[in-house]
């Protein structure tokens, strides 16, 4: 069982809701694809962390094999290849590594150079099993970091929680691919509930089947429980502004660790998206 | 000598935009004639500055005037070897004018993109 957390905007509570459902899970993996600013592991202090590399395919041009045909720019429908004086040139930002230039060469000119572009880290807390993508600075996209980390964390039986980035656009796709359910994860403000309508037509057009986690709640807030009750989105879960929880969560600790009370919601929360046996 | 320049819906005015204008005015400064080309890049998903350049190149022009251009489309045009001038005002004509009496300035500004990259 696959969940996926996401909540369009940051701070909204996703991975206070990831972390907290893996850690009430126990025998569980804990997948971080906030790759821009992964902060599981601040919560969770992996230990015995294995890294592997991640990397993307960038074009190379044989200067004595290129012919100046233009296939290869005419081609690429992402506009990463440009002709200039009878020779192709890549912009590495713009290349999403199809390998589509390579293909279409008449005269195999073309050549993949592997580039190193982040990590994956894979570490422990007690049972639960952290991974932890981390795209390098200064890089313009985390989808394959994403991709890896999905790849490395995925395993059969245990139920996998996926931390996604804010968002709704290709990283969090990448992110929800692969889940069974979704979280989505709804702040009861003007902004957070616009962009938790956002995420919720993604999870919908992809076809997966949601429930909601209202954070920070605080009474009723009526665009967003009329919205739930309309499109039959079932609220799974109320946490509180209480400022116990911000104590606990401002200081690095897991709630269900710290608050006894809360190991028993999530673990309701768990069972509720079929993920484990509360 | 051929000058082009990103030209709005109204084909008098200069666009706000290199990559995503609706049109291109190519001017030719021997035969003082000028040829309007729609932007293949106006409508493309991403990477509009890159086409956008690569059509520039494409149209055979030695200088672009334009109020502002993006750091991926002036390295191709550097790279050709086209100047790249900052237009003055918003009216196609006052420019070329402008640029045949050598008025106008390198541009030397260029920005880091208007939207995700991807």
């Amino acid at each position: 069982m696959k969940i996926a957390v996401l909540s369009g905007k940051g701070g909204a509570g996703k991975t206070l809701t990831a972390v907290n459902l893996a850690a009430a899970a126990g025998q569980a993996v804990y997948i971080d694809c906030d790759v821009e600013e992964p902060n599981g592991r601040l919560f969770f202090k992996p230990q015995n962390i294995k890294t592997a590399d991640v990397t993307t395919a960038l074009p190379e041009f044989d200067p004595d094999k290129c012919t100046g045909c233009r296939t290869c720019v005419d081609f690429c429908r992402f506009h990463a290849l440009v002709y200039i004086k009878n020779r192709p040139k890549v912009f590495s930002e713009v290349c999403h590594s199809c390998g589509g230039c390579a293909l279409v060469c008449p005269g195999q000119a073309v050549t993949e150079k592997e580039k190193i572009i982040g990590k994956v880290e894979i570490g422990f807390h007690g049972e639960t099993q952290i991974v932890t993508g981390i795209l390098n600075l200064g890089e313009a996209s985390g989808v394959p970091v994403i991709h890896k980390a999905l790849e490395e964390g995925i395993q059969q039986d245990d139920p996998v929680l996926i931390d996604c980035p804010p968002g709704s656009a290709c990283p969090v796709v990448e992110s929800i691919s692969e889940a069974d359910f979704c979280i989505l994860v709804a702040e009861p403000t003007a902004f957070g509930f616009h962009n938790f309508c956002m995420v919720h037509e993604l999870a919908e057009l992809l076809g997966k089947p949601c429930g909601v986690v209202i954070n920070k709640w605080e009474g009723v807030y009526e665009p967003l429980e009329e919205y739930c009750k309309e499109k039959k989105l079932p609220v799974l879960l109320r946490i509180p502004y209480e400022e116990r929880i911000a104590e606990i969560v401002s200081s690095g600790k897991i709630l269900v660790e710290e608050y006894p009370e809360y190991r028993k919601k999530f673990q309701e929360l768990l069972k509720k998206t079929g993920g484990g046996q509360a | 000598m051929r000058v082009i320049l990103p030209v709005d819906e109204e084909k008098d005015v200069i666009c706000a935009t290199f990559g995503r204008a609706p049109y291109f005015a190519v001017y030719d400064t021997e035969t003082r004639t000028m040829e309007l080309k729609e932007n293949p890049a106006s409508q493309v998903q991403g990477g509009a500055g890159l086409k956008a350049a690569q059509f520039v190149l494409d149209c055979q022009a030695d200088a672009l005037i334009t109020p502002r251009c993006g750091m991926n489309s002036a390295e191709v045009l550097q790279a050709a070897e086209i100047k790249i001038y900052k237009s003055e005002g918003m009216g196609v004509n006052q420019n070329i004018e402008a640029f045949e009496d050598g008025k106008l300035s390198v541009l030397t500004h260029f920005h880091g993109g208007y939207q995700g990259i991807r």
